[in-house]
């Protein structure tokens, strides 16, 4: 009771200390509004209006009718370029690929040999490389079965159909990333300088000759930081993923906000723990970062998790952040329950859990060093 | 030469405003020129204020202020004052720079003002010497004593030889001893250079009698100014402590002061035996022992930094003994017994309560942790704000009160629950006389009344001898303990201070001041001091931003392995394959052409089969729980419809949750659809004529063997040098602003562009160490090649990192708190630089304000150069375009950073 009520007053005193930070405000407000409405409308499809030339030698009914089947908002507008040229436009970065297109592609086709086109790729250019390769492919195939009006030869047809984002649209995907990794990003900064700015202004000293207890002084923090967040979150999906980007998502918003209220749980307790070992601000500022990056990057939100390789995934269990995208993708897009959920939220609470009791070890141990 | 040319300052109708409150109201004085000159009055009637508007650190907001003849409000004259007027803010050590030594600090200071060279070296000795501190000139500036981190200051401030001295309450929380020293050294300036103004804010009225011209300040007003006997005839009084308080309109009565009468059955409430404390080699505190009873008040003297405030913290659990033992209430000290807390009020040295919350928000937080019972929290705060004047404050917030009103409000907040051990760590430092008063009034109250037992420790000697007993200490040990009376009869002396001065002279075997060198502050061959842009200035900022990165080496070392473990975890971690795809298939058929065609999915190792599926409701709930990223559906009569010829339709869902793979896996299953459908019509042989078809040759370029790590090296290097130096520099200002040195720059010659660049400097050659670290990592531990120019390479790596560090430095320079620098810096790197500058995405694909930002942000740029040099043989030829881009950024962004700081404060 005693300590519910110093957890209380301690974590109102973070809240209003936060109010008094104009700026921080707004960039809280900017990071879960503009940023994510702009990450979520950067790139509407993986492939998008990908940079194409072509070098066309046929010049035919054929080569036109290729050029022609690419089409927006997939490609951009096929740009004619010489063979001579090519190498350096690639080297400029100007086009994802090169299609090269031979002399006599027509006539050999109707000849009913097996003519070759070449099609060059920046393979820097990592996903629209590797998605529009294949893509370019059934186009071509596509516009050849229309051009020669031949049947397939045997009637089998594949019906393919996406769920849960039939059109694939890659903004609803980058949306809820970007929140997530708001989310992420802001409780570890708020906690940690939080407990920083205690010990660099001395009034951790004072906290300590106080009858409140470590676990006290920690877990005001994390309720009233994870509160700040959790309110945000809850804005930024009402109001900007469901409103303003108009992205139907599915699934219990209440569900989605408990397992977000999982999460912060661990992502506090990891803020404190960057907080009890740095020794001032700017180091906590590049502790955050190796913490941030991969913690972001390798969550399964940028790349397919599956894909990695296993000893990263094996480490990448222990971050909160590859959880919480599965669930909030299970949740937000396939619209499941929490009977599908449950291990995630097992999972988040298991690592919140394990954080918060290691931070808080380790805070008691080093509130003493802090005064 | 006009009148004003008599005075030092000219003050004419000054008003200043704090948001609404008006901290200056109409103030005007004529401070005589060669004179020492003090400024006297209680706490926050605006003398910092005044005091910063002379210096120049604080921007005027009306009427003309003229210093030595020059209009302040006018910026070319107040440029040249920069070189004529010197300002030790209020605080100890306050703009020192803590991690560099004495000597550091001195010549850091020096060279701010063009003094460099021979004649800079000289000059720094010779203060040094005078000031006796020339033995600790290698000692870290924190690790000073209170009263040598004054002299340091008054050291720096001296360096350039200014006409007009401005010093705000310097001596402040400076023990006796080092306070006469402090006061001997200005005697020896003066004679040295009596054109010299001086002009000192103070608290000690014992002070106020050694200066040629006094004015007396309250309420935003000057009350009365001259000479100190003019005052006094002024105000027909005595002596200048009476004289001040007439002016105020206190009566000072004599108070009755009740002696304590010692009984016989009074318990010990706070004991120590042989309480000692080492940190290293280091004793701070030795051997120390004492026995207070209950409702004794028992004063702690002693020079800055001999034990009082370990002692102090080892009473109250904050510091764990070496050896020896103490006792509150006759129980062993245990740092965890919420209870024992309960009764013991502590205040710290150094202002602990929080800045952002109001006065009245601070004592209810405290009453409330204290668990005072609801009901009476009101009332409670109510006394103690009446106790200590607080009222009228309640709405502020205590970063924007001067020092003596915090000091009130922290001991409102030790006092809030009623301890019965009140432990004050110097409590009255920066208080003015008439509030130390009332405040002493309190305690007697409080000890006599109420029984409650009082640990101090102050330099005020007339505050000592209001103690029962006093304990002098000195280097960790306690010299004596006793009566203030019997300590004087002892010494043989008349007052308090001369006892103490002897008692410390003693265990120090330091002569007294008598025979010390007078500082030969002789003038110099007269300083050349260089007007506009200085190189030399803006390297020796260059130079101590350095020597701060240096002496944090877990920052430095954390900045360059960081780096290097990122590219590792992101060069082997970001994967953009999409394979082991599991799926599962509701085979309606069950025939051996469906189960061939299953086969063809199952084969490749892009799919892995899961156990097959029976039914739609499956399929979905499948999928939902992502057990499965794809089903496929064979239709029933599958072969017999094939081999009649009638349409099949063979369904697929996708995962759609995560676009780009779901399109990759499309991609496959219809290449595989594709293929199963060739060999299938080759089995058949049926008489089909051959099929007219295109085949596509696909080159991929630049890395034909499409790796991930040759693709993801040149990307991952632009975002890592994008974040460490962002980060690091965006703490830089913020941090001056935060901690107080940046009054350094406000009241040098320093120009705004010499402070940024200057701090730009180190962290751009760190980032270009960090450049190499990172490259020689992808060319020998990644292996990947590096086809292009290198020198092209680098040259783009310089203007790059010069717009990262340069970023960092904007949003440390407008912003005024570390968390948001943080968070700012954090928000306009990690999101741009990643997924709007083309790492994945080409800048062409993207919509929206993401492709603005793309287009503008110094990273796309440096990506294609990144990218050009490793994989695409590039060199200056075909990237020079880039270089341009990248300069005129670089260029911009420096600009807007110069642009946002501050060469005031407002």
């Amino acid at each position: 009771m005693r300590s519910l009520k110093n957890i209380s007053h301690l974590g109102v005193k973070e809240l209003v200390s936060l109010s008094r930070d104009p700026m921080l405000l707004l960039f809280i407000m900017l990071a879960f509004t503009v940023f994510v409405y702009t990450a979520a409308s950067a790139t509407p499809q993986t492939l998008y209006k990908t940079p194409i030339a072509v070098i066309d030698n046929d010049r035919s009914q054929l080569s036109n009718q290729l050029i022609n089947g690419f089409l927006m908002p997939y490609f951009l507008p096929p740009e004619a370029v010489s063979a001579s040229e090519a190498d350096q436009l690639m080297d400029e970065g100007r086009y994802t690929f090169i299609l090269d297109i031979p002399e006599g592609l027509q006539r050999d086709l109707l000849n009913g040999e097996q003519p070759k086109v070449q099609l060059i790729v920046d393979a820097t250019r990592m996903s629209q490389a590797f998605t529009g390769n294949g893509y370019i492919q059934s186009i071509i195939n596509r516009e050849v079965s229309t051009f020669t009006q031949a049947d397939t030869q045997l009637p089998i047809d594949i019906a393919v159909r996406a769920q849960f984002n039939p059109e694939l649209n890659s903004g609803w995907f980058s949306a809820i990333m970007e929140l997530i990794n708001q989310i992420t990003m802001l409780s570890i900064i708020l906690t940690g300088a939080a407990l920083i700015k205690e010990r660099e202004h001395g009034t951790v000293e004072h906290l300590m000759v106080m009858p409140v207890t470590p676990f006290q002084i920690m877990v005001s923090k994390v309720w009233a930081m994870a509160l700040v967040v959790l309110v945000a979150s809850a804005f930024s999906l009402t109001v900007i993923i469901k409103q303003a980007l108009a992205i139907p998502t599915s699934g219990s918003l209440t569900l989605f906000l408990f397992g977000t209220a999982l999460h912060l749980f661990a992502t506090t307790s990891i803020g404190i723990f960057l907080g009890t070992y740095a020794r001032s601000m700017p180091q906590f500022g590049l502790l955050f970062l190796l913490i941030i990056m991969p913690m972001q990057i390798l969550s399964g939100g940028m790349t397919p998790f599956d894909s990695m390789p296993t000893a990263v995934q094996a480490v990448m269990y222990f971050a909160p952040t590859s959880h919480f995208t599965e669930f909030g993708q299970s949740i937000l897009f396939r619209g499941a329950g929490i009977n599908i959920v449950w291990p995630q939220l097992l999972a988040l609470a298991g690592i919140g859990a394990l954080f918060f009791l290691v931070s808080w070890r380790h805070f008691r141990e080093r509130l003493a060093d802090m005064a | 030469m006009t009148r004003e040319a008599d005075f030092a300052v000219s003050v004419n109708k000054l008003n200043y405003h704090y948001g609404k409150q008006l901290a200056l109201n109409s103030v005007s004085l004529d401070v005589p020129r060669g004179k020492l000159c003090g400024l006297i009055g209680p706490d926050g009637v605006g003398k910092s204020t005044l005091l910063s508007l002379i210096s120049g650190a604080r921007a005027l907001q009306s009427r003309r202020l003229l210093v030595l003849n020059e209009d302040l409000g006018e910026s070319r004259q107040r440029k040249r004052l920069y070189r004529r007027v010197a300002y030790m803010p209020q605080g100890l050590g306050k703009n020192l720079y803590p991690t560099l030594s004495v000597k550091e600090n001195l010549s850091f200071f020096a060279q701010l003002f063009g003094i460099n060279g021979q004649q800079r070296e000289q000059q720094v000795c010779r203060l040094l010497k005078a000031t006796r501190l020339w033995e600790f000139k290698d000692r870290p500036s924190a690790k000073l004593s209170g009263g040598m981190k004054q002299k340091l200051g008054l050291c720096c401030a001296l360096i350039h030889e200014p006409e007009l001295l401005i010093l705000d309450e310097p001596t402040t929380g400076v023990d006796p001893l080092s306070r006469r020293q402090f006061w001997q050294l200005i005697d020896d300036i003066r004679q040295q250079h009596p054109d010299m103004s001086i002009l000192v804010a103070t608290a000690y009225m014992d002070e106020a009698k050694r200066f040629d011209w006094l004015a007396t300040m309250n309420e935003g007003k000057v009350l009365a100014s001259g000479s100190p006997t003019e005052l006094l005839k002024k105000t027909a009084t005595s002596s200048l402590e009476q004289a001040f308080m007439t002016l105020l309109g206190n009566e000072s009565a004599q108070i009755f002061e009740p002696s304590r009468q010692p009984s016989k059955n009074d318990s010990v409430a706070i004991e120590a035996q042989e309480l000692t404390m080492r940190f290293g080699d280091f004793t701070a505190v030795d051997n120390a022992n004492f026995r207070i009873q209950k409702g004794e008040i028992f004063g702690f003297l002693g020079s800055n930094g001999c034990g009082k405030t370990t002692t102090m913290k080892m009473l109250t659990g904050l510091l764990t003994p070496s050896s020896g033992k103490a006792w509150l209430f006759n129980e062993p000290i245990n740092s965890r017994a919420m209870e024992t807390r309960k009764r013991v009020g502590y205040m710290t040295q150094s202002f602990s309560l929080y800045g952002e919350l109001t006065v009245y928000q601070n004592l209810k937080l405290h009453a409330r942790l204290f668990d005072i019972p609801e009901e009476y929290v009101e009332n409670r705060i109510k006394e103690v704000a009446d106790q200590f004047d607080l009222q009228r404050l309640f709405k502020q917030l205590p970063k924007q009160l001067p020092v003596g009103e915090r000091q009130r409000l922290s001991l409102a907040v030790a006092m809030i629950h009623q301890p019965e051990i009140l432990i004050l760590d110097e409590p009255t430092s920066g208080v003015d006389p008439a509030a130390r008063d009332n405040f002493w009034h309190i305690l007697l109250k409080l000890s006599r009344e109420h029984g409650v037992t009082i640990f101090i420790s102050t330099h005020f000697m007339n505050e000592a001898e209001r103690c029962d007993r006093i304990s002098l200490m000195h280097a960790g040990k306690v010299l004596v303990t006793d009566t203030p009376q019997s300590i004087i009869k002892s010494c043989n002396r008349s007052t308090l201070e001369d006892a103490f001065v002897d008692y410390l002279e003693t265990a120090s075997e330091q002569p007294s001041d008598t025979e010390k060198p007078a500082p030969e502050l002789q003038k110099q061959a007269s300083l050349k001091l260089s007007h506009g842009f200085s190189v030399r200035r803006l390297l020796s900022i260059s130079h101590r931003e350095t020597l701060e990165l240096l002496r944090d080496p877990v920052r430095l070392v954390m900045a360059l392995v960081g780096s290097v473990i990122l590219m590792f975890v992101l060069g082997y971690g970001i994967n953009m394959d999409v394979d082991e795809i599991d799926f599962a298939v509701l085979d309606r058929d069950q025939s051996s052409t469906s189960r061939d065609y299953i086969l063809s999915l199952s084969g490749s190792r892009y799919f892995n089969e899961q156990p097959p599926l029976n039914s739609y409701a499956e399929v979905d709930a499948r999928l939902q729980t992502g057990e499965i990223s794809l089903a496929i559906e064979i239709p029933a009569n599958f072969a017999r419809n094939i081999q009649r010829g009638d349409n099949v339709t063979v369904g697929a869902w996708v995962d759609g949750a995560m676009p780009m793979r779901a399109e990759t896996a499309q991609g496959y299953i219809q290449g595989m659809h594709m293929d199963w459908l060739q060999k299938q019509q080759q089995q058949l042989s049926a008489p089909v004529p051959q099929r007219a078809t295109i085949n596509i040759e696909s080159r991929y370029r630049y890395n034909p063997d499409i790796k991930s790590l040759p693709a993801m090296v040149p990307a991952v290097i632009p975002l890592l040098l994008m974040l460490f130096p962002s980060i690091l520099t965006s703490l830089s200002v913020v941090r001056e602003k935060e901690l107080g040195s940046i009054t350094n720059f406000y009241v040098t010659p320093t120009r705004k562009s010499e402070f940024f660049i200057g701090k730009q400097l180190p962290y751009v050659v760190l980032a270009m160490v960090n450049f190499l670290i990172l490259v020689g990592q992808a060319l020998f531990i990644f292996k990947v090649d590096l086809t292009g120019s290198f020198l092209t390479f680098t040259l783009a790596t310089f203007f790059y990192v010069l717009c990262a560090t340069a970023l960092g430095l904007i949003m440390s320079a407008f912003l005024n708190s570390q968390i948001a620098a943080l968070f700012g810096t954090a928000l306009a790197t990690i999101l741009p630089a990643s997924q709007f500058s083309g790492m994945i995405t080409p800048v062409t694909s993207l919509e929206g304000l993401a492709k603005v930002i793309g287009e503008v942000y110094p990273t796309t740029y440096y990506m294609i150069v990144s990218r050009g040099v490793f994989s695409k043989a590039l060199s200056f030829n075909e990237l020079h375009v880039m270089l341009v881009g990248l300069s005129i950024a670089a260029i911009i962004f420096i600009a807007v950073g110069i642009s946002l700081v501050k060469k005031q404060e407002r």
